[in-house]
């Protein structure tokens, strides 16, 4: 098995809110995320795919067709948005970087064309990222 | 919905590697320059690696809240800007290698406890990284 990784970027505003939250608890749970008016990032996506290079080309999955995913599937979906109000899959979740990569994960996982979908690491900051490798690697 | 999260942070410190059981002659021939003793330093960089589900009211694995100031308090209080075998109790039995520095942060972080533990990663320099799982 081989994994390749492409790497991509986008820009996006969110902010963190519970309505199930009094005003206060929102505060002391999300600290300067709670800012009603959204703040942003310039978030960094690596999306792993796994699988045996096809004796032809010699490519576990030709990296324009996944580009052109990642254009149509995140990059049109997220980039320069407000993840809360312009991402209906992002609809009663709050926006944090753990569920935006759980669903990059739904929204690829489907659409691979060749390989496996091994791994969605989002990074909101160089200092901060997430991993998720689906729902069969956490049970 | 197991997921990881991942938060790096720095610290420099000053080390000296230098093992008693070896005579001066073997602590020079296997540890080189950073036998050094008037000792040397670095800037650290550690990535700690948190797994769990999300909590569907936070939407988070765990709070950067509580996390953060966990890490100040175990970790960088006490090796930010401090010389490892002189200041950390356990570097004066044992050599303050980036493998030793790695176990003792996971040892220092593993009872952190909003969510699980999986990994902590020490890089040394740019080019130098060492990981520790417990």
């Amino acid at each position: 098995m081989v994994t390749i990784t492409r790497k991509i970027e986008f820009a996006a505003s969110h902010l963190y809110h519970n309505p199930a939250f009094s005003a206060e608890e929102n505060r002391r749970v999300f600290g300067k995320c709670n800012n009603p008016h959204g703040h942003g990032h310039n978030y960094t996506l690596e999306v792993t795919i796994a699988g045996e290079p096809d004796p032809r080309t010699g490519m576990v999955l030709d990296l324009t067709d996944l580009k052109d995913l990642l254009e149509r599937e995140v990059m049109r979906r997220m980039d320069h948005r407000f993840l809360n109000h312009e991402v209906p899959e992002l609809k009663g979740l709050i926006p944090t970087c753990e569920n935006i990569a759980i669903v990059i994960w739904k929204l690829l996982q489907p659409t691979i064309p060749q390989g496996r979908l091994h791994r969605v690491r989002l990074y909101e900051s160089p200092d901060l990222f997430a991993d998720y490798y689906g729902e069969e690697a956490s049970s | 919905m197991k997921v990881y999260l991942s938060r790096r942070y720095t610290f420099a410190a000053s080390h000296r590697l230098h093992s008693p059981a070896f005579s001066e002659a073997e602590n020079l021939r296997v540890y080189g320059k950073c036998n050094n003793p008037y000792g040397h330093g670095h800037n650290y960089t550690i990535e700690v690696t948190l797994s769990g589900a999300v909590d569907p009211a936070t939407g988070m694995v765990a709070n950067l809240g509580d996390l953060d100031p966990f890490v100040q308090r175990h970790v960088l209080d006490a090796f930010d800007h401090r010389n490892l075998n002189e200041e950390v109790e356990a570097f004066r039995t044992k050599v303050p290698t980036t493998e030793n520095l790695c176990i003792e942060i996971f040892n220092r972080l593993r009872d952190f406890p909003k969510a699980h533990l999986e990994r902590v990663r020490v890089e040394e320099t740019s080019k130098n990284s060492f990981e520790y799982s417990g």
